[in-house]
């Protein structure tokens, strides 16, 4: 157990973007051009913290009284918050000027976002979960309404407003029965006394609204309504951000909500898990066929990736924690791609985000198209990108949990799913330009293109490697 | 007479007569300040009774937030329609005496039969000390630092989104 200062030392990646926060608000005031310095303080800050995560990997501890732990399991979850974040901010320099919501307080609201995602996945107290959640759920809503001329983004941050308002009510009201059941917020209790607990109606029935709470944050089915719209109608970087990192950050909650059962506890919850995984694969796998823009399309796809992720959760073993950690850092990067050559591609109010718009982009732009393309072939799960192996490590802790049905539904729900993804790379390479514009080729976004890309390509090559990392921590 | 009972005596009746004042008048903004003053008053009779916590969140959430909530509402609705709010309906009025009657009874029970020289029981003791500012103070600063310290950040982020949603000029 570290003591004193030797505490902050460790917590270092929280403090870095805790006092680049504070900074940033302090160049906002105090210059005209803050808009210009505020990305690049905004990557170096993150890049720092995501670094700093990274080397300190092996320190694992639960510093200030059994508050927040770092290293290990966070550790790796900081590393995707702030490579997914500054690749966010990096395709946001060109595009926001595009977008007509060229402020420097956009850079300020994704930093507290990252900051909220890093206290949620380090909690070890329920009342830091409910914290870091309203932290980055809060600067979610402004960010999804950032600009406040367009009728569409009002209307997406109005939607996620109100019903992530009403999922945080559930959370607390679960919160809230789980505290009288258990009388503490502590997780290393709840983590210790987890079979005696769920044998407690009072604490089994808070769980659920707890999970319900989450499911409407993760995207699944039967809580998924505000996705499409909200997706569709934020900024295209915004949803970049909320559809990865937002994930990762919820799922990373559940994680340590269910650790218990992830070392040995019998699965109470897994009927749950088993429903709403297998409803969210088939039901954003079936509808997003029938999608034409772009951006609803991979909303859909959003929602069937969180069922395959759930799976793991029903599965409840090791093997599927380091299946779920891995799927997230592959979906991250590949959506953080996909989405930003949207963003490269989109033209103003929200037009050219269609599939015609994509029509002969191979003669427009052959760098871009083979890397959306490669983004597509990945989020399908087609070996040897990140994409496969994420979908694979997760099914097989399916089988190991003798839940072989939940995992052929999710081979099922994939075969489906490639219609819609190779659809795009037909339409780039195969069909002749539908609509003639020209496309404004950001050199900061397609630098983000290249570095997701080259990742996705890594970790789909060399999967062991991400991988040895994960399970030399998780255990 | 010692200052307890002078200082009590002081608040009870601010608190009587500015509740009674607030259910007369007419104008509703003024029934809205003359609740404030009300729950001044109560804020230090709770002081009077060593409840500090309760004391202060009484200020800053119910005549702060709350009531500014509710002069906000009050200042946006159209003052014609106000007197509307006083439609002479005998089921209304059965229905508000019977709940008044009903919470006087109950107080009335507490005041005339409750003990007052009985001990208090360790729990109730606990509690007791725990809502002092100094018990709060502490674990505010050792074992609830680093939640407290995110909540300031979350109201920086809820303060800079408003701004962003709602400056009237952007350039």
């Amino acid at each position: 157990m570290p003591q004193n200062n030797y505490e902050y030392f460790l917590l270092m990646p929280q403090l870095i973007i805790a006092v680049g926060i504070v900074l940033s608000v302090l160049i906002e005031i105090t210059t005209k051009k803050s808009e210009q310095i505020l990305p690049w303080l905004s990557i170096a800050l993150f890049v720092a913290a995501a670094f700093d995560s990274v080397f300190n990997i092996n320190q694992n501890f639960v510093l200030f009284g059994g508050m927040i732990e770092v290293g290990g399991k966070p550790a790796i979850f900081n590393f995707i918050f702030n490579i997914g974040a500054a690749l966010v901010v990096l395709s946001s320099i060109d595009y926001l000027k595009k977008y007509g919501t060229y402020y420097g307080e956009y850079y300020i609201l994704v930093q507290s976002s990252v900051l909220g995602m890093m206290v949620m996945s380090g909690a070890k107290d329920i009342l830091m979960i409910f914290m870091g959640l309203e932290l980055m759920s809060i600067c979610f809503y402004v960010l999804a309404g950032i600009n406040r001329k367009k009728l569409s983004a009002n209307e997406a941050s109005m939607k996620y407003f109100l019903l992530g308002a009403f999922a945080t009510g559930f959370i607390v009201y679960g919160i809230a029965l789980i505290y009288g059941a258990t009388g503490t917020t502590s997780i290393q209790n709840l983590v210790e006394n987890f079979v005696t607990y769920s044998s407690n109606i009072i604490f089994v029935l808070g769980f659920v609204f707890f999970l319900i709470g989450f499911s409407f944050k993760i995207a699944a089915v039967p809580f998924h309504m505000w996705v499409p719209d909200v997706y569709q109608g934020s900024a295209t970087t915004v949803t970049s951000l909320m559809s990865t990192t937002g994930k990762a950050a919820a799922f990373s909650v559940l994680m340590i909500m269910l650790s218990a059962v992830f070392s040995g506890a019998s699965n109470v919850f897994r009927p749950y898990f088993a429903t709403i995984s297998a409803l969210s694969m088939l039901f954003g796998s079936i509808v997003a066929i029938s999608q034409t823009n772009l951006k609803r399309m991979l909303a859909y796809s959003s929602i069937s990736h969180a069922g395959y992720m759930a799976i793991g959760l029903a599965a409840g073993n090791l093997f599927s924690v380091a299946g779920i950690i891995f799927y997230l850092a592959a979906y991250a990067f590949m959506n953080i791609g996909a989405f930003t050559i949207i963003s490269i591609v989109e033209g103003e109010n929200d037009s050219k985000t269609d599939l015609n718009s994509f029509a002969g982009l191979n003669a427009k732009s052959p760098i871009l198209a083979a890397s959306m393309a490669l983004f597509m072939f990945a989020l399908a799960g087609i070996p040897p990108l990140a994409g496969f192996f994420g979908k694979y490590y997760v099914f097989i802790s399916a089988i190991q949990s003798n839940l072989t049905w939940l995992a052929i539904l999710g081979v099922l729900s994939s075969v489906i799913s490639v219609y819609f993804y190779i659809r795009v790379v037909v339409f780039m390479y195969f069909k002749g330009s539908v609509e003639d514009f020209e496309i404004q080729i950001s050199p900061y976004s397609l630098t983000a293109v290249i570095i997701t890309a080259l990742l996705i390509l890594v970790f789909g090559i060399l999967p062991d490697t991400l991988m040895n990392v994960i399970t030399s921590v998780i255990r | 007479m010692n200052i307890q009972i002078i200082l009590f005596i002081v608040l009870a009746s601010v608190a009587a007569v500015s509740s009674v004042v607030m259910i007369t008048r007419k104008n509703a903004v003024i029934s809205a300040v003359f609740l404030v003053l009300n729950f001044f008053a109560l804020a230090g009779l709770y002081l009077l009774l060593n409840a500090q916590f309760i004391a202060v969140v009484q200020i800053i959430v119910y005549a702060g937030a709350i009531m500014v909530l509710f002069l906000f509402v009050l200042m946006l609705l159209n003052t014609e329609t106000e007197h509307k709010l006083f439609v002479d309906k005998r089921a209304i009025k059965f229905f508000s005496i019977l709940v008044s009657a009903f919470v006087f009874v109950q107080v009335a029970y507490l005041i005339f039969f409750g003990h007052p020289s009985r001990t208090l029981t360790p729990d109730e003791a606990a509690s007791v000390k725990a809502g002092t500012i100094q018990a709060i103070g502490q674990q505010l600063y050792t074992n609830y630092i680093i939640p407290f310290e995110i909540a300031g950040f979350l109201l920086l982020a809820a303060t800079i989104g408003a701004l962003v949603l709602a400056k009237k000029k952007f350039e």
